[in-house]
């Protein structure tokens, strides 16, 4: 139980003493999340879009296979990620593995089917009669698209937040593709992970609540952005 | 407008941080791939820096199993292994994967158990020693991971009675590393096998009295060999071998090994070099 406790007066000394691998993990963290939420959001975003609005046949499947891709273990995303890019692999010649930008690619593959499917169901649960008073008004189907959007804002927000949550706490696509090389690709997770496995538990937990810090820092970002958006 | 404000910076700090380059490596970079032992015991902590005071070299290492650092090195992933399963090893030398292997360093595994030790082995050669826990069914917990460790434990057992006891009830994989596989041995109140750097620290966590104690050390076949492996520049063209050899001839140079037997974790030393 003091694990907790002193790990709390360590998580205060590593931020505000500023701990130099601490950083170094955290600049880890926020890079490359934050690179793969902006691949996801600008791949999900759409997708989500004509998922949730469109009427084509095999629509249904569709959305199947991306609630099931909701469950995708990150250690599988890691191995197959890995198998891509390791220099035996169709991708190798990128030389991105045990680099940051690698390890977006298997994060914003975790994140793509989050903000898909709800971004999917945002926009279906908007009023249906929406679309149909922006056609007689004469929208292009830009605008119909944009307004749709800005009328599902909130779902939205909360599409991207909760593939944000997924991606910053993921471990097993960054222990496997990035590699936790020190000072290059340790992210704070694949930092708890190591100091967990030595036996470090209090500076574990002192990550960790670096990590929720982040965290932190990121939502009331958003919260502030979700009342600006407010009319 | 506050709020605007405030929007603003968010974007702003997120853009930064988006933007802001890494701290730009400008020396050259060797990949390594090496066991969890290295890196937890702090040991390429403490080499890392010096190899590249002296030889202007960037080490970087991703730590793993040996079966998965032997992994890395035949699909090209990294440069340079060290490692300890002197069998797999071998087969990754004459498959063509690595060339130039050389022992650096060793120190050896013991078998821990609580201090009651239930299947009475104290005394013992480790032969007799796994046959009794056999015999008595005594809890065992092994790495289960393919680790160096692993291998080494599985290796004891076919020496005995010839199999690995995959399957009884009594023998738990814990798949773990060193360190959670100790916590769990101590929890079930059974033996392991476990090297010796890794104890130490264990040991010391637990202010000098760990739940589990040394039953048996001592024997030839504990010993637990490090070396190190260049990845082949014929099979893998974008290895940098040069760096790899550079790297090779320094853990092997008097000043390498020296600085090896000087790295002490709680007051001990934890590996012997033994460069030929």
């Amino acid at each position: 139980m003091d694990y907790i406790l002193d790990g709390l007066a360590q998580a205060l000394r590593l931020l505000f003493r500023g701990d130099s691998e601490t950083f170094s993990a955290l600049w880890a963290t926020a890079y490359s999340s934050s690179l793969a939420m902006v691949v996801s959001l600008l791949l999900g975003l759409p997708l989500g879009f004509w998922l949730g609005r469109g009427n084509f046949r095999g629509q249904r499947l569709l959305r199947t296979v991306v609630d099931t891709g909701l469950a995708l273990p990150t250690v599988l995303i890691g191995l197959v990620v890995y198998a891509f890019l390791s220099r035996r692999g169709p991708l190798g010649h990128w030389g991105l593995l045990f680099t940051l930008p690698g390890l977006a690619i298997g994060q914003a593959i975790l994140a793509l089917p989050v903000v898909v499917a709800l971004t999917a169901s945002a926009v279906e649960g908007l009023d249906r009669r929406l679309g149909l008073t922006l056609l007689t008004l004469g929208a292009s189907p830009r605008q119909l698209a944009l307004t749709t959007m800005w009328e599902a804002r909130h779902g939205l927000l909360a599409a991207a937040v909760n593939a944000y949550g997924r991606v910053v706490t993921e471990v097993g696509i960054a222990m496997m593709v990035g590699g936790n090389i020190k000072w290059h690709t340790r992210t704070v997770t694949t930092a708890i992970a190591l100091e967990t496995g030595k036996g470090e538990f209090a500076q574990g937990i002192a990550l960790g609540m670096v990590l929720l810090a982040f965290a932190l820092l990121v939502n009331l970002c958003l919260i502030r952005l979700r009342r600006g958006a407010r009319p | 407008m506050p709020v605007r404000i405030a929007t603003l910076v968010c974007s702003l700090l997120t853009l930064g941080m988006c933007l802001s380059a890494a701290p730009a490596p400008a020396a050259d970079q060797l990949m390594m791939a090496t066991t969890t032992s290295t890196e937890d015991t702090g040991l390429l902590n403490y080499l890392a820096p010096l190899f590249q005071k002296d030889t202007g070299i960037e080490l970087k290492w991703t730590s793993t199993g040996t079966g998965k650092a032997l992994e890395l090195g035949k699909n090209c992933d990294v440069d340079v292994v060290l490692v300890h399963a002197p069998g797999a090893e071998k087969n990754f030398v004459d498959s063509g994967a690595g060339v130039n292997r050389r022992q650096v360093m060793y120190n050896d595994y013991v078998l821990l158990a609580p201090a009651e030790d239930p299947a009475k082995v104290k005394g013992q050669t480790m032969a007799q020693a796994l046959a009794a826990l056999r015999a008595a069914q005594a809890t065992f917990v092994s790495r289960g991971d393919k680790s160096g460790t692993h291998m080494m434990e599985q290796g004891l057992w076919k020496k005995g009675d010839g199999q690995v006891p995959e399957k009884e009830p009594w023998y738990l994989q814990a798949g773990q590393g060193m360190y959670r596989t100790l916590a769990l041995a101590a929890e079930k109140k059974g033996y392991t096998i476990c090297d010796r750097g890794t104890f130490f620290k264990y040991e010391a966590d637990n202010q000098g009295k760990p739940p589990i104690v040394v039953l048996l050390e001592g024997e030839l076949e504990l010993l637990n060999q490090y070396s190190v492996i260049e990845v082949n520049p014929a099979k893998c063209p974008q290895a940098k071998q040069a760096l790899a050899k550079r790297f090779g001839d320094w853990l092997v140079s008097p000043q390498g090994q020296q600085l090896i037997a000087g790295f002490k974790a709680h007051g001990k030393q934890l590996f012997t070099p033994n460069a030929k």
